[in-house]
């Protein structure tokens, strides 16, 4: 395998949970409500799957628990940001104080012991024999396919699906939405619920696919890293995908700079990533400067029926 | 606009409900510690140590109360793991109950807890480098409270240090990966390039040549201690490159599992990995800090203490090597257990010359042996380590 394909494989494997965790944000900031809790959620989904995996042995109710779990903070979220109306950032920030801290008190119990197995790999012994594509897509995990389909789903769904131009039309303007019959409330409950989900998912991903075993802290700011890649994907499931695995190919490409013996200090190699971003940002923010920023645009507002602004 | 301001202020107050219990659940963990309230922490322990002690020994030796600060969770199944097993142990051993405090960061935090610790305790235990000025910092303004702080150089007539000599344990790693590898080529995960994981690394790397003199070891740094995504693309990078013996200076298996994917070795450090991937598992050095607590606390006790730097080694225990993996030989075994013998009795020296580094200068001469001030100032990669030690 030459560099390339190495290269493709790692961020492949990196870009995973983030993939799964930003396509989980698109879905909340889509329907309007920003998703600051990521992190949170990762920890709080990560944790899950270690418990139930570690005392039941089996993944499927592990994955399941998880989805339920965060799907459940998922739901106090919209509680807070559609119901009550609350502050969304202040919510999202809260998600992620909150999911740290009990992540890691429910974690005290399992932390250390191994988990049963991990995610199974799919061995696609047709596709191993194509040079290249089969050793980038003949040993995936199922959480990877996952995302995989998960992709093409979400874009069919937002952009060729009257469901999407509903998604859409909440996100974008609710008062009009509503007009036209669109339930917005229960829109946003579903999609914000549905997008926690997702996010747990990703932290769940971290702990089977890095290391099968439950630690304080273990996403070390990914979720952070997702909440600017939403962003970064300017809301679009593809280039979440892009985006994803760009970011997870710079992740492992210091390392690999740093053995071909360069005389670069490992201490900017580890920013690489960071200052990609900030030049593709700022390279996109000029290239797009008279487009629409694809921003839904009432994020962050509460819709409330007949309220004036 | 009335409505709207009501809704506001009660979802302020389900966010404070949010918090409460969030902060409910560190006020849990620091009940268990004990160390967060620190006028009730010393009571419970204390009374019924109190007695025991005094009964079988001079009426003077009454217990002392102990503290240690924590740079992660007991239950990271890495270094904290060790040093709470080390305060069980050394609880168990002298009848004593003693507090902690974990997930304490390396910055002006650590010197507050740390103060109030010294308040109400007689000796505090600081597990983690970053701790150094801090510690010594109270200690000036506790000249009645003795502390120790793992792995430092800075000492007081209160303030002494702890380490052990791991290298030892990393050399012993080295000759078991140095047999297991085919390709003679190896991969060391290193967190900080600092004195401590390079003289590991070059223990690590010697201890290999010494069963197999071409073999080559690849290093990365990750610049973290506990990151498992990161240390995972760092494995992978090494095994891309051709490496197929893995030894990680990191907290986290994520280099074991990464090697168990591709079929490879690997070890990890601070604790026995095993049980994450039995058929890929290596060894690693281990700590076993559960003897010098108790000597520690037990001159403290009887009035013979004295600052010192001490440092451990596999004769007194406190460095050890884990236990091997399914898949590592019986005549792999044999070796390093020789090995691991000459280390004990004094006639094998880690870093005995000749040594050169990797630059091609010799830096230990022949028939030289480093001292132990040496070894923690360590600056250089051995010959056969691929690698640089950015500056």
């Amino acid at each position: 395998m030459d560099f390339t394909t190495q290269l493709l494989i790692a961020a492949i494997s990196a870009g995973t949970p983030l993939l799964l965790a930003t396509l989980g944000g698109i879905l909340n900031e889509r329907a309007g409500i920003i998703q600051l809790g990521a992190e949170g959620l990762m920890l709080m989904g990560a944790v899950t799957t270690c418990i139930v995996y570690i005392r039941s042995g089996s993944l499927l109710l592990a994955l399941l628990a998880t989805l339920a779990v965060t799907a459940l903070l998922g739901i106090i979220h919209s509680f807070l940001t559609v119901t009550l109306r609350a502050n969304q950032t202040m919510s999202g920030l809260a998600m992620t104080l909150f999911g740290s801290g009990l992540s890691a008190y429910l974690g005290k119990s399992i932390s250390g012991l191994p988990l049963p197995g991990t995610s199974p790999k799919l061995d696609l012994g047709w596709v191993k024999s194509i040079p290249v594509i089969g050793d980038i897509f003949g040993r995936l995990d199922v959480l990877t396919w996952f995302s995989l389909l998960l992709v093409a789903a979400l874009h069919l769904l937002i952009h060729h699906t009257s469901w999407g131009l509903h998604l859409k039309a909440v996100g974008d303007n609710p008062a009009t939405a509503d007009v036209m019959g669109i339930r917005v409330q229960m829109i946003r409950y579903s999609y914000v619920t549905a997008g926690a989900a997702l996010i747990g998912l990703a932290g769940a991903d971290m702990v089977l696919a890095y290391a099968p075993t439950w630690n304080e802290g273990l996403t070390a700011g990914r979720g952070w890293i997702a909440v600017g890649l939403v962003i970064f994907a300017r809301w679009n499931p593809l280039r979440a995908l892009f985006c994803a695995y760009f970011f997870g190919a710079l992740d492992s490409l210091g390392f690999r700079i740093q053995l071909l013996g360069s005389a670069i200090p490992p201490y900017f190699l580890k920013m690489i990533p960071y200052i990609v971003t900030i030049l593709v940002l700022m390279y996109l923010g000029y290239r797009n400067r008279n487009k629409p920023s694809g921003t839904p645009e009432s994020l962050g507002t509460p819709y409330i029926r007949e309220q004036r602004f | 606009m009335k409505k709207r301001g009501q809704a506001f202020s009660f979802s302020f107050v389900v966010m404070f409900l949010l918090a409460v219990v969030l902060a409910g659940c560190g006020s849990n963990n620091a009940a268990n510690n004990s160390a967060a309230n620190a006028t009730e922490a010393p009571a419970t322990g204390n009374a019924a140590a109190a007695t025991e002690p005094a009964a079988s020994a001079e009426p003077a030796a009454e217990a002392p109360k102990v503290a240690f600060v924590y740079i992660g969770p007991p239950g990271d199944g890495g270094y904290t793991y060790q040093h709470d097993q080390g305060r069980l142990y050394m609880e168990q051993e002298l009848g004593i109950k003693a507090d902690f405090v974990e997930n304490v960061p390396e910055s002006a935090d650590a010197e507050r807890i740390i103060t109030e610790l010294a308040q109400s305790h007689d000796i505090v235990f600081a597990t983690s480098f970053g701790y150094m000025d801090f510690t010594l910092n109270v200690a000036q303004k506790f000249p009645n409270v003795k502390f120790l702080h793992a792995s430092g150089y800075k000492t007081a007539e209160n303030m002494g240090t702890y380490f052990g000599k791991n290298y030892q344990a990393s050399y012993l790693s080295g000759i078991a990966a140095g047999k297991m590898t085919t390709k003679n080529h190896l991969g060391y995960v290193g967190a900080f390039p600092i004195s401590e994981v390079i003289y590991n690394l070059n223990a690590f790397t010697l201890g290999a040549q010494s069963v197999n003199p071409d073999i080559k070891v690849d290093v990365v740094w990750t610049n973290t201690w506990y990151d498992p995504a990161t240390e995972r693309q760092a494995a992978i990078s090494l095994l891309d490159k051709g490496a197929d013996v893995l030894l990680a200076y990191q907290d986290s298996p994520a280099t074991l599992e990464a090697a168990k994917e591709r079929g490879a070795f690997a070890g990890g450090n601070d604790s026995d990995m095993s049980k994450y991937a039995p058929d890929n598992y290596l060894t690693n050095p281990v700590w076993n800090w559960g003897p010098y607590y108790v000597k520690a606390v037990k001159s403290v006790m009887d009035g013979t203490w004295k600052s010192e730097q001490y440092s451990g080694d596999m004769a007194d225990g406190m460095v050890a090597l884990a236990p091997f993996g399914n898949k590592v030989p019986e005549d792999v075994r044999q070796l390093v257990e020789d090995a691991k013998a000459k280390i004990i009795s004094g006639d094998l020296n880690v870093f005995t010359g000749p040594i050169s580094d990797n630059q091609g200068n010799v830096v230990v001469q022949e028939g030289q042996t480093l001292t132990l001030e040496e070894v923690l100032s360590m600056n250089w990669l051995a010959k056969g380590v691929e690698g640089t030690i950015p500056k």
